[in-house]
């Protein structure tokens, strides 16, 4: 057989149930009725103990929401979502809040030891001095143990708990979720929430908007340097359940903050729907860096179940130059819509956006970004590279713009894709606008397979088929990996690798 | 160690057969010379030694210590200890040199059931390896072949095949785009190799690789066979006189 025709044939027998986060938990829950209506927000609002105010954004959100249509713009197909059959609250009743890590149920610390999490550890070990840590040494395999990265544990609609935030508050820092933040710091909610992403945004931020459950709350003032990476952790557990993030992050003048997110999900035959929203804001001279590791359960070999991913991210560069940079490895999830984007609004501010997205099996991928210039002497670089293997769709759709008063804006895109196999498809959809005539934008995009002629010589070094494809991967997405946080990029490697398998053989 | 038996091969595609009933006995510690015009299929066999898929076996077998090589894949091969250095090495964008020979390295270890190796270890080794190569370890930090002039992947190439420590290597044209210096230093850094329980291919067009390696045996490939065995004068023989003279007393 010749090798592309065997190559052919083995993805054919593709198997994406590699997937090793998929086991579910019993725990009991406290949800709310099925279903969506004015009285569904108000429990929801009621168990978050929410003020007035909050209340009223979420109904005059709903109300809107009821105006709209769901967006069919996507190169993503997928059945109606019936809305009114999914759980919009549940929570584990033995931790319906937020709490300290010793009044966490075990049982849900156990969910994150699984998931290779050791909430409780992390401050143990984070006293631990590291003895002879050469720079030679291979990084640690469990960056959440390197005591370099604070953690809030977000479990279906509520954030179970966040560790700490006693050291991050030292430094100034807030670093909570979002419910809590709503109750303990309403002023700089509502100064902030939805500044970013109104509430009449999009058909998916509206809703969210409406029945968000939680997510993370991040404020670094003034001049201040967070000192440790902080880290979200979404786990979607329970049944029929949409999980509607949140997150809210705030970067004063001078400040710099680094986050990462990371989420999994159980495997099911039903889809579930993540849709969330997050805002981040950079005063002037502020750098927030946002990475993502998205690794939610992307359906079984037949494309039956999976999470259906339809996320509004967007960064506002509000001060003059302030810098955001998204980072995202995205390897999970039935459906991915997601544009996380930077309006660039203070002068000589800057945006990145660096992206990998793996598709495998009968996953799509529709993703990208939007970088808006409005401010003078602005630049923003985009980099993704997407994959495609078995019968997955990848689809990346990008929008540049200047705006008329946005002079010497610049942008340089580049945007690769690889494909294994001949029954998957990469897609580049890009827009560029320029209503000023001093900006510079400049566009590349490739495709190629991976070739017979590579892998050969790869594997004529003795590392097997599937290693070598990893490896070559790997290679293809080096400029994003490293853009990644040092500690997460090791991580992301490997997921990539898993991510692939079956897709040869 | 290596028994090629009236091994005929065509290309999977369009059915074309390139080797046509070729014989080859090579020995421990021995080190043939392969020579044969342009397109003679010299460059076919070394694949089909490695394991590449788009040549199929119709006829015949490859014995690799009493064993038939068939059925295993490239890598397999690999581990088992059969090395091709390639007349066109290929280019691995974004995967450092270095990175490449540890992911080998230990791949190969792991297949033996050895420990990974510790990573001041493995440095000695490459510096070592590269020492003796004349090699800049500096380009060792660069994406594998990647923007590598001609001789720099012909040295890549022999530094591999240093740290994998095959058993059979089997170099295509491994002289070729080599100036003086660098063919001399690349040969030295085979016939370091030579020793008892390794055995050498060394696929070459001119008498001038061979000068420096030294061969127990040439083989003269032509249309897919060998039509002419010997010893080093036969290359000699080839260098004056051209190889029409050996392919009309064959035909
Ligand atoms: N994969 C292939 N597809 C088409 N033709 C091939 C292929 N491999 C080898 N050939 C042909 O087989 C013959 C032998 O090639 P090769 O082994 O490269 O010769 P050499 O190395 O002795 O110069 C040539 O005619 C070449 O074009
Ligand atoms: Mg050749």
């Amino acid at each position: 057989m010749p090798a592309v025709q065997d190559t052919i044939d083995r993805v054919r027998k593709i198997d994406v149930d590699q997937y090793k986060y998929g086991f579910q938990t019993e725990i009991a829950v406290d949800k709310a009725p099925k279903g969506l209506s004015e009285d569904i927000i108000r429990f929801i609002s009621a168990k978050k103990d929410e003020p007035s105010w909050m209340l009223e954004w979420r109904l005059e959100a709903y109300r809107r929401w009821l105006t709209l249509e769901e967006p069919t713009w996507a190169r993503v197909h997928y059945p109606k979502i019936d809305f009114q059959d999914i759980y919009y609250y549940a929570a584990p009743k033995s931790t319906p809040g937020p709490s300290s890590l010793s009044d966490v149920d075990p049982e849900l610390l156990k969910v994150y030891e699984k998931l290779g999490i050791p909430l409780r550890e992390q401050e143990i070990l984070a006293g631990v001095q590291k003895t002879d840590a050469s720079e030679l040494e291979e990084p640690s395999d469990n960056v959440y143990k390197s005591g370099r990265v604070a953690v809030d544990a977000v479990f279906d609609s509520v954030s179970v708990v966040t560790t700490f935030k006693k050291e991050l508050a030292q430094a100034g820092v807030i670093f909570c979720s979002i419910s809590e933040a709503i109750r303990e710091h309403p002023e700089l909610v509502q100064k902030y929430l939805g500044s970013v992403v109104p509430t009449s945004d999009n058909f998916y931020a509206t809703l969210n908007s409406a029945v968000f459950t939680d997510g993370s709350f991040v404020f670094v003032p003034k001049g201040v340097r967070c000192p440790m990476e902080l880290s979200t952790y979404f786990r979607m557990n329970e049944k029929n359940t949409g999980q509607f993030e949140r997150t809210l992050i705030i970067a004063e003048e001078g400040a710099y903050v680094s986050y990462l997110e990371g989420c999994t999900a159980p495997q099911r035959d039903e889809n579930q729907l993540h849709a969330a929203v997050v805002e981040l804001v950079a005063l002037d001279d502020a750098e927030i860096k946002y990475s993502t590791v998205q690794n939610w359960y992307p359906g079984d070999a037949e494309g039956k179940g999976g999470i259906y991913n339809f996320v509004t991210k967007r960064g506002d560069c509000r001060g003059d130059r302030s810098k955001i940079s998204w980072t995202q490895v995205e390897t999970g999830s039935a459906i991915t819509w997601k544009y996380p984007s930077c309006i660039l609004r203070g002068d000589d501010s800057s945006g990145e956006f660096y992206s990998i997205a793996v598709s495998n099996g009968y996953q799509q991928v529709d993703s990208g970004t939007k970088m808006i210039h409005l401010g003078k002497n602005t630049s923003s670089r985009i980099i993704s590279k997407g994959i495609a293997a078995g019968f997955s769709q990848n689809t990346y759709r990008g929008q540049v713009s200047a705006h008329r008063k946005a002079t010497n804006a610049r942008n340089f895109t580049n945007c690769d894709s690889l494909l294994i196999g001949d029954q998957c498809g990469a897609h580049t959809v890009p827009y560029m606008e320029a209503k000023n005539s001093t900006a510079q934008f400049e566009h590349e995009a490739t495709t190629s397979k991976i070739s017979e002629d590579q892998k050969f010589y790869v594997m004529q070094r003795g590392i097997p088929e599937e290693e070598a494809i990893a490896l070559i991967v790997n290679g293809f997405v080096k400029d994003v990996i490293q853009q990644l946080p040092m500690e997460f990029a090791v991580e992301a490697q490997k997921l990539i690798g898993i991510s692939l398998e079956g897709s040869v053989g | 160690m290596l028994e090629i038996k009236n091994l005929h091969a065509r290309i999977v595609d369009d059915g074309t057969e390139i080797i046509r009933g070729l014989n080859l006995t090579v020995k421990a510690g021995e080190v043939a010379a392969i020579m044969g015009p342009n397109g003679s299929g010299k460059s076919t066999l070394s694949y089909i030694l490695a394991g590449r898929e788009d040549y199929e076996v119709t006829e015949g077998d490859i014995l690799y210590n009493g064993q038939s090589i068939l059925e295993m894949d490239p890598a397999e091969r690999a581990t088992s200890g059969i090395f091709l250095a390639f007349q066109y090495p290929m280019e691995i964008p974004g995967v450092a040199t270095m990175e490449f020979l540890k992911v080998a390295m230990n791949e190969q270890r792991k297949a033996r059931g050895e420990e990974p190796l510790k990573i001041p270890e493995f440095l000695k080794r490459v510096k070592e390896a590269a020492a003796s190569l004349s090699m800049d370890m500096a380009m060792l930090k660069r994406p594998l072949n990647v923007g590598f002039s001609g001789g720099e992947k012909k040295r890549a190439e022999i530094l591999q095949m240093k740290l994998l420590e095959p058993k059979l290597c089997v170099l295509d044209e491994t002289d070729s785009g080599l100036d003086i210096d660098a063919l001399k230093i690349v040969s030295d850094g085979v016939n370091a190799l030579r020793a008892p329980d390794r055995a050498f291919l060394v696929i070459t067009h001119y008498q001038r690789l061979l000068e420096h390696i030294v061969p127990d045996s040439v083989h003269v490939l032509y249309k897919g066979q060998v039509i002419k065995s010997g010893d080093k004068s036969l290359a000699l023989d080839l260098e004056a006189n051209g190889y029409a003279g050996v392919i009309g007393e064959a035909a």
